[in-house]
């Protein structure tokens, strides 16, 4: 007997281009909708002994905030900050302009040492080096950094584009190390890549995520009807 | 020949406002679904805005037991008043944004001229028992490029046996061309439920910016 299969025409919904059909809000029919949360993966990046990992596309007005997830970055080389930066249009150069802020809690494992301090080594004023993200990584086996960096409408025209960044490291020295940047680029000119290195070396390993996050209301699902 | 198409009440699961259809967990039938853990739940859009408030069952708003954990974005404030403060109110049962609030605040600062730089904490921004609305982006420039963005975390406002924590960091584009790493965290030292929360400046209007409220589910 042949199976017959309902078309994508067959619901009692406008058919919208990549979306998915949900019921409405008030529950008594259906809609077309996006498909997952919010928070979108847009692109994942694996390093392997990589001298830089880059994200060169998906960043435009599509979304406010972009997040980066950076997961187990591991050095080739001992005690190295790992960084960022970005830059506009069809540049890549990545050396926009930034002043930001650098302060640090740490924790020996020994407990000998512990406390906040601020770290002008790596804050910078109106500066186009990479910003340091984690610092002091080690690079024994197990250890590395991760942390989030949030970079704020980075498509904005009007206004400066803002960056919070928070990572833990396992330091060289065997220290814990939890570090907070945050700053601006100081253009408004839209930001449309980004770049990750280390200050030296190759990034052996590790993984970073760009997600977007959505600025409109969605709920699921996929719907595959069989009869 | 007419053309049938299968209606929302089509299918074999009780069907819900919002949700998706999906296959179960044994592959043999339907159930409804949810998307991800954040859902957008608002976006507030300043223009010229003394105020910008959440409340829970007002123009969409959920903000009840719905979700253990709630998040602000904030993004791009741009204050009509040179220096002026980006701050946040909660309401725990009357109309007021009231709440008593115990809390701290401390950042980092840097400026462009690259000649003053630390970290601090500022007594002068915590709160002690009070009223008074929190500042949690503070001396905004209103040039422009100048703005603040961050993000506030509330943690289960709906609970009545509870105090009420919140978590906020921002960045402030400040007005003497300082980058100004705000941390700002603290409770509502109430057991009533948090349903209401209201940004503004402490000075002047919201010229412009975005706020958005998440929900967060199962965290």
């Amino acid at each position: 007997m042949a199976l017959s299969k309902v078309n994508f025409n067959s619901m009692n919904v406008t058919p919208s281009a990549s979306k998915a059909i949900k019921f409405n809000s008030s529950n008594n029919g259906l809609e077309a909708g996006d498909l997952g949360g919010n928070l979108v993966l847009l692109a994942t990046q694996t390093a392997s002994s990589s001298a830089t990992l880059s994200f060169t596309s998906s960043i435009d007005s599509t979304y406010k905030e972009y997040i980066f997830k950076c997961i187990s970055m591991h050095p080739a080389s001992d005690s190295q900050r790992f960084q960022f930066q970005a830059d506009t249009g069809t540049n890549t150069n990545y050396n926009q302009t930034i002043t930001s802020t650098s302060f640090r809690a740490s924790h020996t494992e020994a407990d000998a040492t512990a406390g906040p301090s601020y770290k002008t080594a790596t804050d910078q004023a109106q500066g186009t080096a990479f910003q340091t993200i984690g610092e002091s990584t080690g690079n024994a086996n197990d250890e590395s950094t991760s942390g989030t960096l949030h970079v704020f409408e980075p498509s904005s025209t009007t206004f400066v584009k803002h960056f919070i960044a928070t990572n833990n490291s396992s330091s060289a020295a065997d220290n814990s190390q939890q570090d907070f940047k945050a700053g601006y680029f100081n253009t408004t000119t839209a930001l449309t890549i980004v770049q990750f290195k280390m200050s030296s070396g190759n990034i052996d390993a590790g993984t970073i995520k760009m997600y977007g996050v959505l600025s409109w209301h969605l709920q699921n699902i996929i719907i595959i009807v069989l009869i | 020949m007419a053309f049938t198409k299968y209606n929302y009440n089509s299918f074999d699961l009780t069907t819900a406002a919002s949700k998706g259809l999906s296959f179960n967990s044994d592959a043999d039938g339907f159930e409804t679904s949810s998307g991800g853990s954040m859902t957008l739940i608002k976006t507030l859009t300043a223009s010229s805005s003394a105020t910008l408030s959440f409340v829970n069952g007002s123009s969409d708003v959920v903000l009840d037991s719905t979700y253990p954990i709630y998040l602000f974005k904030f993004i791009s404030i741009h204050p009509a008043t040179n220096g002026a403060d980006l701050k946040v109110g909660f309401r725990d049962g009357s109309t007021a944004y009231d709440a008593t609030k115990t809390t701290t605040y401390f950042s980092a600062y840097h400026n462009e001229a690259g000649d003053t730089s630390g970290l601090a904490y500022d007594d002068g921004e915590d709160l002690a028992q009070s009223a008074n609305f929190q500042n949690i982006c503070k001396s905004i420039g209103n040039g422009n490029d100048e703005s603040g963005s961050g993000f506030l975390y509330l943690f289960n406002p709906s609970s009545t046996t509870f105090v009420k924590h919140f978590i906020s960091n921002a960045a402030s584009y400040e007005a003497n061309d300082y980058i100004l790493n705000i941390y700002t965290a603290g409770y509502c030292n109430v057991t009533a439920a948090i349903d209401g929360v209201q940004f503004s400046m402490n000075t002047g209007n919201i010229d412009a910016g975005t706020i958005k409220l998440y929900g967060i589910k199962d965290s």
